[in-house]
């Protein structure tokens, strides 16, 4: 049977948080995540609850990206599936958020099979080329299917409520943000250091080894693409609820490629990654804002300028994420793998 | 015959024009070592993929367990117990040693991706016991020092190493080894052969072995099977293979050519 001592250290090998060191700065930042709400900014709390449903996002994008190597261009439409179905729940049907949102889950799960099953033979740009189709049905689905989304005037989902307490301040809806962001994350983390998360990297690195070892590939490609989907869903739910109204703008092209953008700046294939990415590129909007709102002095063009500023600069970062990989994409998914693979998590 | 696993029967296979495989029949028995052997090009790594389903012969049968293995996809052949490993080794290479022997466990692990992300609990359980599994292989290839290096990073002979552990990992009935000493020094070599035989005595599997390597094949293998152009050209014990006219022919033509 197992010799005591090696049980003991592989009990302590799967922990994942390894070290007190580890668990102390875990602690700080939990701490600080609790204290953040009570004393920051109203809008700061804002750009942090819109970090944190970038995050659920790019978790998402990388679960079936970075980690099954099937490149979405399609992300933002399981976004709009996820929150026009909690936004139709919640008005049409009065089904309450806390029931709406696991529901818009699933929803964006199932379109994610459904978009899985022309991916299954095709590989690479194929894969994009279907997604970014996906990306443009929905799209027109929304402006078009008026009797369901209200059309191109949106739709407005109302704040979620607990008994007599409404989640209406931007405060009080961090806190929703937070946890979900908790249960994504752990729920991440953990699914890659098991069976199926490493039944996924197989079929990345190498599919016909991933078969080899009786991986079905059809299964558990439909699988990422449904994991994925499902986080995109809960985002898009948890965008519904918190914006004033969600209109088909909400979810255009732009979007999927912010969160391409995200993933590939962050850490393609890696949880941290999709944090330190998702973070970035939701600030990094109003950090443009905030350089040309110091020189609009001296240029006052600029300000008019926002929005090309903005894109120029979302093609430009990602055009340097990618030069700076030698090895194309791929590089960059191990490169970056390995860059941001330790933090707070020693795995 | 009742101690036969695979019976695979006259089976054909093409590529376009060129004709890998012809009327090639072979029975694989029960804890034999049976080498492959031919020259480049004979079809050997084409009949081990047929086993393992990536080809499909366009004529013939591979009967396993009363199936016809030419039928069956590649994922259902590995949970029937048929490991095999590649001449040109097939790792994930973005895993350390450990998650790619890990991830060989799948087809012995059960839950499914729900549980992988609660992972507290049962599915915790499961992977501690798998583990213990995979830590007797690592044992058993001394493959410790590398356990927590990303394989893509490992040299060449290392590499070789986990992907036979990989296939060790799936606790096969059948092991199909493509070239596993391709490559390797003479200690490396050595080092192969060890293992070979030590699993094949720890196991009582079948091992199919597909070597250039004469010495080895002379030294370890039950019985050999030659291929030429696509053919079998002959089968018997080592002794009968090395006195065997034909078989001193293919390898002298290949040599001359
Ligand atoms: N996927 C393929 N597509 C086209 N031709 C192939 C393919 N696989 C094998 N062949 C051809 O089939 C023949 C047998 O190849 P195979 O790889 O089985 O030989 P082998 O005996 O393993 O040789 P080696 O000792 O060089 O590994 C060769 O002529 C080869 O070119
Ligand atoms: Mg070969």
């Amino acid at each position: 049977m197992i010799n005591g001592n090696f049980k003991t250290n592989y009990e302590d090998e799967i922990k994942i948080f390894q070290t007190t060191f580890v668990k102390f700065w875990l602690v700080i930042l939990f701490v600080g995540l609790i204290i953040f709400p009570l004393v920051a900014d109203r809008y700061f709390i804002y750009l942090c609850n819109l970090c944190g449903i970038a995050i659920i996002g790019a978790l998402g994008l990388n679960i079936l990206t970075g980690y099954t190597g099937q490149i979405s261009l399609g992300h933002a439409g399981f976004l709009a599936i996820g929150g026009y179905t909690s936004a139709i729940l919640s008005t049409k049907l009065g089904i309450p958020f806390w029931l709406a949102m696991p529901l818009s889950g699933i929803m964006a799960a199932m379109a994610g099979m459904i978009v899985a099953i022309p991916s299954l033979r095709l590989k690479g740009l194929y894969i994009a080329i279907t997604t970014f189709a996906f990306g443009f049905i929905v799209d027109h689905l929304i402006i078009h299917w008026e009797s369901m989304t209200n059309g191109p005037s949106g739709i407005t989902a109302p704040r979620p409520s607990l008994g007599v307490f409404v989640f209406d301040s931007d405060k009080s809806y961090y806190f929703i943000i937070i946890v979900m962001v908790i249960l994504a994350t752990g729920f991440a983390r953990n699914l890659f250091r098991s069976r199926v998360g490493r039944a996924l990297i197989a079929i990345r690195d190498r599919d016909i080894a991933a078969e080899i070892i009786g991986i079905n590939l059809t299964k558990y490609k439909i699988q990422a693409f449904s994991i994925s989907s499902f986080y995109a869903g809960i985002a898009g739910s948890l965008m519904a609820h918190y914006f004033d109204v969600i209109t088909f703008e909400n979810f255009t092209l732009m979007l999927s490629i912010q969160y391409l953008a995200m993933i590939i700046v962050g850490g393609v294939g890696s949880i941290l990654g999709s944090i330190y990415g998702a973070i970035f590129i939701t600030l990094l909007p109003e950090l443009i804002r905030l350089l040309t709102d110091l020189f609009r002095q001296e240029y006052p063009s600029l300000t008019t300028r926002f929005a090309d500023l903005k894109s120029v600069t979302f093609g430009l970062i990602i055009i340097i994420f990618l030069i700076f990989g030698p090895k194309g994409l791929y590089g960059v998914w191990r490169d970056i793998k390995v860059y941001w693979k330790n933090w707070p998590f020693t795995y | 015959m009742e101690n036969n696993l695979i019976h695979i029967k006259n089976i054909h296979l093409a590529f376009g024009g060129t004709q890998a495989l012809l009327n090639v029949s072979l029975e694989i028995k029960e804890k034999e070592i049976l080498a492959i052997i031919g020259p480049n090009g004979a079809g050997k790594t084409s009949l081990l993929n047929c086993i393992s389903g990536f080809y499909r012969p366009y004529k013939g049968e591979i009967i396993y367990q009363n199936m016809d293995l030419t039928k069956v996809a590649p994922h259902k052949i590995a949970k029937l117990g048929i490991a095999r490993t590649f001449q040109n080794i097939e790792l994930y290479t973005g895993l350390n040693t450990l998650d790619n022997l890990m991830a060989a466990r799948h087809i012995h692990m059960k839950r499914g991706a729900f549980w992988d992300g609660i992972y507290f609990g049962p599915r915790r359980r499961e992977d501690i016991k798998h583990r213990k599994f995979v830590e007797e292989v690592i044992d058993l290839l001394e493959l410790e020092p590398v356990r927590k290096k990303i394989v893509g990073s490992l040299p060449y002979g290392q590499r070789k190493r986990v992907d036979l552990a990989r296939a060790l990992c799936m606790n096969p009935k059948i092991l199909l080894l493509d070239e596993p000493m391709a490559g390797m020094n003479v200690e490396e070599k050595e080092d192969m052969a060890r293992f070979i035989l030590d699993i094949f005595e720890l196991r009582e599997i079948a091992v199919v072995l597909v070597e250039h390597n004469m010495d080895v094949v002379m030294d370890i293998s039950d019985r050999i099977a030659v291929l030429d152009f696509g053919t079998k050209i002959a089968e018997g014990s080592p002794d009968d293979i090395k006195g065997d006219p034909k078989v001193i022919r293919a390898y002298l033509g290949a040599g001359q050519s």
